[in-house]
């Protein structure tokens, strides 16, 4: 058991900071949460700095524990967050690298690290959500392409993406895990139409996506035809392993500057108050060697992230609300103020327990996958 | 950052389950509900196995390991449900004669005002005088009140150790409650295909994964605010996963004869160590602003 840093990590950590400290103030004003167009250019220029730097890649090639560092100076520093990069750089190109070809590695995985290209994720569907097998999109074979018929949902990012990991159905005979398959589908293509939907907070952060007789080459398929679920399994593994690292720093700085706030206001001569603060710390700081543990048992098996995963998410996405219910008690009537960033923060908290896979299904994975309970009927 | 259990921290956590499972396996842990009092023999093979001397430099006759192993060493001896007031021995060793090799059982004042195993112990360290027995909720552990105790400081690395006999019997609480969920049947399939029964576990798994993280943390780096994190989060896996585990259990879960209430019951007691978690919550607190 050992939380030292090695005098190369020490090194990255050390160039990495004094990086920062150069390029963050070159950056341009950040735009407004609801101005999508504004926070791609943003999120991709951000990107494009990094690549120029050569911290581009630190997602896919650095060792875990890298990838962690990494996470953690650019947090503390107040860097941006991978925003509208993150279908493409957590889970849309780690999947893309493990099962594409040569080729579609080369067309894909070089515009998401420069910040060109823009990923979302088509796999729920309004009747395909935690069960996302049951999804019905259709895609049958014409020739050198794949004619794709259905619509999804909730698709992050759609309005502004230029590419969509997109589930299709390709065999509708077979049972339902068995004739799924995993394309990357242009956004531009012909018979594509993306309906923003309005979120709870008032932003447009998720859309609806139609597909009429959409074509899609069969170059673009990533792994073989019905073998999608297993492909997916891995995109998953992506995304609950290690997309959400990050925000735990993010979480123990919004907790300092609650307790500030709770100082200047008097909230904190109530113990009531300072109690709950104290837990708060607890858990964050928990959570932090939670993620230095799976960072380091990933290092030690040197793979695809395992289920331990859930275990965080399940703990973080209930933690991160409860701390902005903590801020709300302390800001008091301002806590109904849309104008506060923290309300903003709080509202968009409470979609951690549902996206990518909610609680319950979290619960699901945990006791049947690593307690080995039976799986229900 | 080699945040993993290294191979002789795997020895050693191996060596300290084997002694314990034969010296101290269920069987053993009910008969000792029925016949109180401490084993010495079992108390002097803890001695000999250096289970007190762990932290005790080599120089002076120790076996000069660290606070990890000491925390790995006291996971399993609260996964067992060990009697005896483990952790004031442990800290006297080297300071109390015969408390090392185990000859001598060192009982301690605690800061919350009461002490465990007095009339069993050889010294009491704290003043003790004018001590009430309780009737303790407990049946492994005797308790005494001391009235008007003064408040000390409390020592955080008897804090940290009791958290990781927290951690041990969370852990085994998960363990049970799985077991059952696995093998008792209702509406002709096992309990644990119920997606109710599923939830309880994983929460259970889930709570002492975090503090397991947290405890093993605070072991390495000995910061009193990591060691006040990590026992917040190891009483709540311990307290809330006997409770949840009982439930698990259904009516057999409440009765005598079923160990879970063994488990939840000594959580109990070792919450309320040091004066409870109240301390460590405003250290935290105070922590957020500095
Ligand atoms: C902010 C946000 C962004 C998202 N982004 C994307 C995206 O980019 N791409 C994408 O494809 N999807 C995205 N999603 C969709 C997300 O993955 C789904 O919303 C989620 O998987 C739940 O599916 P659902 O909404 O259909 O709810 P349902 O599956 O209908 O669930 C409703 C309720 O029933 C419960 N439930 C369902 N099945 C079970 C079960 N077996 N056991 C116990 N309880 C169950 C759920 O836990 C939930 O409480 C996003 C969602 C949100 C909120």
């Amino acid at each position: 058991m050992d939380l030292a840093y090695t005098p190369e990590e020490e090194e990255f950590r050390a160039r990495l900071r004094e990086w920062l400290a150069k390029a963050l103030p070159t950056l341009p004003p950040k735009p407004s949460p609801r101005d999508w167009p504004g926070r791609r250019a943003y999120d991709l220029g951000w990107q494009r700095m990094l690549y120029d730097a050569g911290y581009a890649h630190v997602h896919w090639d650095a060792s875990p524990t890298t990838r962690l560092i990494f996470l953690e100076e650019t947090e503390n520093a107040g860097a941006p967050y991978v925003g509208a990069g993150f279908v493409g750089l957590l889970h849309a190109g780690p999947t893309i690298a493990a099962e594409g070809t040569a080729e579609q590695r080369e067309r894909w995985l070089p515009p998401i690290l420069r910040g060109e290209e823009v990923w979302c994720q088509g796999f729920s569907e309004p009747d395909a959500g935690s069960d996302l097998a049951a999804l019905r999109t259709r895609a049958r074979r014409d020739g050198d392409d794949y004619v794709v018929t259905g619509s999804k949902i909730w698709t992050s990012h759609a309005e502004v993406a230029d590419w969509c990991e997109l589930l299709v159905r390709t065999d509708a005979a077979a049972p339902k895990h068995r004739g799924i398959t995993w394309l990357a589908l242009p956004m531009s293509a012909a018979g594509v139409e993306v309906r923003p939907l309005r979120t709870l907070a008032g932003s447009t952060e998720f859309a609806e996506v139609f597909l009429d007789e959409v074509r899609v080459p069969v170059a673009n398929r990533v792994g073989e035809e019905n073998d999608g679920w297993r492909v997916t399994m891995v995109t998953l593994s992506f995304e609950r392993g290690t997309a959400f690292v990050g925000e735990v720093v993010a979480c123990r700085r919004v907790l300092r500057s609650v307790a500030a706030a709770a100082r200047d206001n008097g909230c904190w001569d109530d113990p009531s108050v300072r109690r709950r603060l104290g837990r708060l710390n607890a858990e964050f700081r928990a959570l932090w060697r939670l993620t230095q543990w799976n960072v380091s048992e990933a290092e030690a098996s040197g793979g695809v992230p395992g289920v331990g995963g859930s275990v965080f998410k399940l703990r973080y996405s209930h933690v991160r609300q409860e701390l902005y219910d903590v801020a709300a008690d302390v800001l008091g009537a301002e806590s109904l103020d849309l104008e506060r960033d923290w309300v903003l923060d709080r509202l968009s908290s409470l979609s951690y327990t549902i996206a990518a896979g909610t609680s319950q299904i979290q619960r699901n994975i945990v006791a049947e996958r690593i307690l080995g309970l039976p799986k229900g009927r | 950052m080699r945040f993993q259990l290294t191979d002789d921290q795997l020895a050693l956590q191996d060596g300290v389950r084997g002694l314990l499972s034969r010296r101290f396996d269920g069987e053993a842990l009910r008969a000792a509900v029925d016949s109180p009092g401490l084993d010495r023999g079992l108390w002097r093979a803890l001695g000999a196995a250096g289970f007190f001397s762990l932290r005790v430099p080599e120089a002076d006759g120790g076996v000069g390991l660290g606070l990890p192993e000491a925390v790995l060493a006291f996971e399993e001896a609260g996964r067992a449900l060990l009697p005896g007031p483990l952790v004031a021995t442990h800290l006297a060793a080297g300071v109390v004669d015969g408390a090392a090799e185990g000859e001598v059982v060192v009982a301690d004042v605690d800061p919350g005002g009461f002490v465990e195993w007095l009339e069993e112990a050889d010294v009491v360290r704290g003043e003790a005088a004018g001590a009430v027995a309780l009737t303790s909720v407990d049946p492994l552990t005797p308790l005494h009140r001391v009235p008007g105790a003064r408040a000390r400081a409390v020592d955080p690395v008897a804090v940290l150790l009791t958290a990781a006999e927290q951690l041990g019997t969370a852990t085994r609480a998960c363990e049970l409650a799985v077991q059952h969920a696995r093998t008792r049947e209702q509406f002709g399939q096992p309990i644990g295909a119920f997606q109710a029964v599923k939830h309880l576990c994983a929460g259970m798994l889930v709570r002492a994964e975090t503090a397991r993280a947290a405890v093993y943390a605070a072991a390495v780096t000995a910061d009193p605010v990591d060691i006040a994190a990590a026992r917040l989060l190891a009483d709540e896996a311990a307290e809330r996963g006997a409770r949840d585990c009982l439930q698990v259990h259904g009516g057999m879960g409440f009765t005598w004869e079923c160990e879970v209430q063994l488990l939840l019951k000594r959580a109990w007691v070792r919450a309320r160590r040091g004066g409870g978690g109240a301390e460590s919550e405003e250290s935290l607190a105070v922590d957020l602003l500095a």
